[in-house]
C-alpha cells in the first residue's frame, strides 16, 4: 500500500514539489529534484546547507508525505557501530549464561573426555551470538522495517571518519555486515537523508555515493512562501516587511545570518505580540531571535530605521528586496 | 533510450569541461549521471540542470562553477533562429542533386585540413557544368535554405573534427575557427561568392544571392569565433589557472612577484582551510582495544564488580599553541609572509598563536596580525622593522628578556630565517633555554641543507637546539611543515 502512495507522490517534480507542500514544506525545484533522483536510483542524499535552511525538516516532511516512519540517527563525535548499528546485548548474555550453568550438565550428559564434550558444546555455540541477542540500533531498525523507512543521518560532519567509511557499505548496497551472524539486506530500501553543516570535509568516497543537494539561503519570493506555509497566522503584508528586512539583514557582514528556522522563529514572535506593523522598537526588542551574536545585533542596530524604510518600499509595492 | 550512443559522445565532453572547470567527476559519478540522464531526459533543461548537479557537483564552489560549464556548453550556436531563408524565384533547385557525398560528416575527412581542400577542388570541378556559374557548395545551400539547424549542426561536428575541445591557450581560437569552417567548406562558398562578385560588380544588390551569401558567410565567422572562445572558457581558462597555481606552489617564495601575491594568498587560504577542516573537530580520539579498567570497575560498581558496561581509553588531542619567530629581513621576508598569512589562516585549529617579527631587533607582531587584514598588515610590519641587516643574537637577547614566560611545555616554537647573524655573538645557549621549555622547536630555513653553515650562517650552532630543522622554501613544504605541526599535537 506505501509503495503505491510513493509511486504517486513521486512521480515528477510538481507533484513533489505539491506534496511536501502539504507537509508544510515549501521546496524548490532542486530539492524536489533530489527526492525524485533519489528514489529513482536508490541513492542516499546528503543535503548541505547553513544551519536551519531546513534539511533536518526536509527529512521529516518526506517522512510526512510517504506515510513512512522516520528513524533519525543524530551523529556526535566519537559515535561508533555499537550505538550507531547493533549491539550484543552484553546483559543479557552474562545472565543466560549464569541461568544456564546448571543444565551445562545435561548437555554434556554421556560425553566422555575433552573431545567429546567439545563436539557436543559446538552444536550449542552459537546461540548466544544469534539474532535474540542483538540490539538493533538506528541503522539495523532501518533496514529491517518492511515497508521501508526515511532514515535521517544527522550532521555526518559531526562523526568521525571512520564512521563515514563504516557507513558506505550501507548506502551503497542498503546492506550491512554482522561478522557473527551475516550480511543483512535492507527488505525495502529507505530513503536516506545525510545532513551537514560543512564544519569540515566529508570525505571523497561518501561524497561519490550520494547526491549532493545543497540548500541555499531563499530568496525573498521563496522565504515569503515559508512563511505563509509556516505561520499561516500572520498578515500578508507585515510577512512581506518582514521577509524583505531579514533579506537585508543577509546582506550585512554579519558573524551568523539569519536563516530560514530563524525568519519563521521571528514571524511567531511577531504573531504573539500581536504586532501589526514593524516598528524600530519593535525590532529592536526582538532582534535577539534572529541575530545570535551580541556583536551581530550591535551591528546590525543602527541600521534598523534604513532597513524598515527600504522594506517599507516592498512591502508597498510589492518588489522584492533581492531585485533592488 | 535508442539515442543515448548519439547523446554519450556530447556528454562525455560535458564531463571533460567539468573536470577543466576544477569539478572533479569520478567514473563511478560518470555512470550515475548516465543513469540520471536516462531517468529524465533531456527533453526538460532545468530539470537534466538540476539532476546533473546532484550527481557530479559535491560541494557548493563545484555547483557554482557546474552552473557556468553547463551553461556555456549548452549555449548552442546562436544562428538556428535568426537564420533567413532566401527566396529566390529564378533559382530552381539544381544543386540539390550532388550534395549526397560532400561535405558535412568528417567519415573521410578524418585527416582535418588537407581532405577538405582535396574535396572542394573535385566538387569545383564537378559543379563547373551546372547551370550556376560558381560551384558547387553545400554550405551556400544551407545559408539560402536558411537551415539554421542544419549550420549549427555541421558547425559542432566541424568542431569534434578539428578538435576545438583540446584549444590550450586563447590565441589558438582564431585558428581553431578557421579550420572549422574549412573544415565545413568555407572555401567553396568563398570561391562561389568571388565568382558571383565577379559576375556583378562590385555592389551586391539588396536582396540578391550575393548579399545573402555574403551575411551568412559574417555571421559563420561570428558564430565559428564565438564558438571557440566558449570552448577556450570550458576546456582551457581554468586549467590554465590551475596551472599557474601548481607553478606558485613549487616556486621559491624569494622569487615570487607581487603581482601574484593575490594568487598566493588564495593558494596559502586553501590550503589552511584544508588543513584546518583535517584537524579542527577532533579533541579525543578513541585508542580502540584499548579497555579503561579503573574506570570499567566503577561504572560497574552497581553490578557487583561484574563488567555489564565496558569503558574504552582515549586520547585527548589538543590544539597546538604557536610561538612563530620570523625573521623579515630582505632574503627570508617573503618566507616569512607566507608563513604568517598560513599560520593566521589557521586560527580554528590553533590555540594561542603569538607572532615575532625581528631584523636586528624584534617586535611582538600579534596585534598588528589581529587587528589588521593579513595582506595589509604584513607589508605595514615590514616597513616598519623590515629589510635591516638580521642579527639572530640581539632577537634572542630580546625574546629572553622580554617573552621567555610565554614559552611553556604545550607551546610550539617555530623560527623562520636563514640563520645568518651577520658574524655576530649567535647566542645559541639561550635557543638551548627555549628548546629545554618548549614542547618543540622547528626551524624553518629558506636555504637549501648544504648552505647551512657556510659563510655566516650559524645553523650549525642551532641546530641541535631544533625539535626538526627543515628547508622550508616553498608553500608546498610550508603545507607539509604545518600539516605535521597539526597532526603531532596528539597528548599522549
Amino acid at each position: 500500500m506505501s509503495n503505491s502512495s510513493k509511486e504517486i507522490h513521486l512521480a515528477s517534480v510538481d507533484k513533489i514539489i505539491e506534496g511536501l507542500g502539504s507537509a508544510s514544506y515549501v521546496a524548490s525545484r532542486q530539492i524536489a529534484t533530489a527526492i525524485l533522483i533519489a528514489q529513482n536510483l536508490d541513492k542516499p542524499i546528503l543535503v548541505e546547507g547553513s544551519a536551519g535552511v531546513g534539511k533536518t525538516e526536509l527529512a521529516l516532511s518526506t517522512a510526512a508525505l510517504l506515510g513512512l516512519p522516520l528513524i533519525r540517527m543524530q551523529c556526535y563525535e566519537g559515535l561508533d557501530e555499537s550505538k550507531a548499528l547493533y549491539e550484543w546485548k552484553y546483559g543479557k548474555q552474562l545472565l543466560y549464561t549464569q541461568v544456564l550453568k546448571d543444565k551445562i550438565g545435561d548437555v554434556l550428559q554421556g560425553a566422555v573426555g575433552l573431545r567429546d564434550s567439545m563436539t557436543q558444546l559446538h552444536q550449542f555455540s552459537d546461540v548466544f551470538f544469534s539474532e535474540d541477542f542483538l540490539e538493533p540500533r538506528p541503522l539495523l531498525k532501518a533496514l529491517q522495517h518492511d515497508d521501508g523507512v526515511v532514515l535521517l543521518i544527522d550532521e555526518i560532519d559531526k562523526s568521525d571518519e571512520e564512521f563515514e567509511a563504516f557507513l558506505l557499505e550501507i548506502l551503497s548496497a542498503f546492506q550491512v555486515t554482522i561478522p557473527e551472524i551475516g550480511t543483512i539486506k535492507a527488505k525495502t530500501p529507505p530513503i536516506v537523508f545525510l545532513t551537514s553543516n560543512a564544519t569540515r570535509d566529508l570525505g571523497d568516497a561518501l561524497k561519490r555515493r550520494c547526491l549532493h543537494l545543497f540548500i541555499p539561503l531563499p530568496d525573498a519570493k521563496l522565504e515569503e512562501q515559508i512563511i505563509a506555509a509556516r505561520v499561516p497566522e500572520i498578515e500578508a503584508r507585515l510577512r512581506r516587511k518582514l521577509v524583505s528586512f531579514v533579506q537585508q539583514l543577509r546582506d550585512l557582514d554579519l558573524k551568523k545570518l539569519p536563516s530560514i528556522s530563524e525568519t519563521i522563529d521571528w514571524a511567531r514572535v511577531l504573531v504573539l505580540l500581536h504586532a501589526e506593523d514593524l516598528t524600530p522598537e519593535m525590532v529592536r526588542e526582538t532582534l535577539n531571535v534572529l541575530l545570535k551574536f551580541e556583536e551581530d545585533i550591535q551591528g546590525a542596530h543602527n541600521k534598523i530605521p534604513e532597513m524598515l524604510r527600504q522594506a517599507e518600499k516592498v512591502a508597498e509595492h510589492g518588489i522584492h528586496a533581492a531585485t533592488i | 533510450m535508442q539515442n543515448t550512443g548519439f547523446m554519450q559522445q556530447p556528454f562525455e565532453q560535458f564531463v571533460r569541461a567539468l573536470r577543466a572547470a576544477d569539478v572533479p567527476v569520478s567514473v563511478a559519478e560518470v555512470i550515475d549521471a548516465t543513469e540520471v540522464i536516462a531517468a529524465v531526459g533531456y527533453e526538460d533543461r532545468q530539470l537534466l540542470k538540476d539532476a546533473l548537479a546532484l550527481t557530479v557537483a559535491k560541494s557548493e564552489d563545484e555547483k557554482d562553477r557546474f552552473e557556468i560549464a553547463f551553461e556555456l556548453f549548452y549555449a548552442r550556436t546562436e544562428f538556428r533562429d535568426e537564420f533567413e531563408a532566401w527566396d529566390d524565384p529564378t533559382q530552381d533547385q539544381t544543386q540539390k542533386d550532388a550534395d549526397s557525398d560532400c561535405e558535412p560528416d568528417g567519415g573521410d575527412g578524418g585527416d582535418a585540413d588537407g581532405s577538405g581542400d582535396g574535396d572542394g577542388s573535385a566538387q569545383g570541378s564537378q559543379g563547373g557544368e551546372g547551370s550556376v556559374p560558381g560551384m558547387q557548395s553545400d554550405l551556400a545551400d544551407m545559408i539560402l535554405a536558411g537551415d539554421g539547424e542544419a549550420l549549427a549542426s555541421a558547425l559542432e561536428a566541424a568542431a569534434v573534427e578539428v578538435g576545438a575541445a583540446n584549444i590550450k591557450v586563447f590565441t589558438q581560437r582564431g585558428y581553431l575557427a578557421r579550420q572549422m569552417l574549412d573544415q565545413m567548406g568555407m572555401r567553396d562558398l568563398e570561391r562561389m561568392i568571388a565568382a558571383l562578385e565577379r559576375e556583378s560588380g562590385e555592389e551586391p544588390e539588396e536582396g540578391s544571392k550575393l548579399d545573402a551569401l555574403s551575411r551568412g558567410r559574417m555571421q559563420l565567422f561570428n558564430e565559428a569565433r564565438d564558438y571557440m572562445e566558449r570552448q577556450f572558457e570550458l576546456y582551457a581558462r581554468a586549467a590554465g589557472q590551475q596551472f599557474r597555481e601548481e607553478f606558485l606552489e613549487t616556486t621559491s617564495m624569494a622569487n615570487i612577484p607581487p603581482r601574484d601575491f593575490d594568487i598566493m594568498s588564495r593558494i596559502v587560504r586553501r590550503m589552511a582551510k584544508k588543513l584546518a577542516s583535517k584537524y579542527m573537530r577532533r579533541h579525543r580520539r578513541a585508542k580502540r582495544g584499548h579497555l579503561d579498567v579503573r574506570r570499567t570497575l566503577r561504572r560497574n560498581m552497581a553490578h557487583d564488580g561484574v563488567p555489564f558496561e565496558t569503558v574504552w581509553k582515549f586520547q585527548e588531542i589538543s590544539k597546538p599553541s604557536v610561538v612563530a619567530i620570523c625573521d623579515v629581513s630582505g632574503s627570508v621576508a617573503a618566507s616569512s609572509r607566507f608563513l604568517l598569512m598560513f599560520l593566521y589562516s589557521l586560527n580554528e585549529v590553533i590555540a594561542r598563536l603569538q607572532s615575532f617579527a625581528f631584523s636586528s631587533h624584534m617586535v611582538e607582531i600579534s596585534d598588528d596580525l589581529e587587528d589588521h587584514a593579513i595582506e595589509e598588515a604584513i607589508p605595514a610590519i615590514l616597513q616598519k622593522i623590515g629589510f635591516r641587516s638580521t642579527d639572530y643574537g640581539q632577537m634572542l637577547r630580546d625574546f629572553r628578556d622580554e617573552h621567555l614566560d610565554s614559552i611553556d611545555r604545550r607551546t610550539t616554537v617555530i623560527v623562520l630565517g636563514d640563520g645568518r647573524t651577520n658574524d655576530a655573538d649567535p647566542e645559541a645557549q639561550i635557543m638551548k633555554q627555549i628548546y629545554e621549555r618548549s614542547r618543540r622547536v622547528i626551524w624553518l630555513n629558506p636555504e637549501p641543507e648544504t648552505f647551512w653553515g657556510t659563510g655566516d650562517s650559524e645553523m650549525p650552532r642551532y641546530r641541535p637546539y631544533c625539535h626538526v630543522a627543515k628547508t622550508c622554501n616553498t608553500v608546498k613544504q610550508l603545507e607539509r611543515i604545518i600539516d605535521d605541526l597539526l597532526r603531532s599535537s596528539v597528548r599522549a
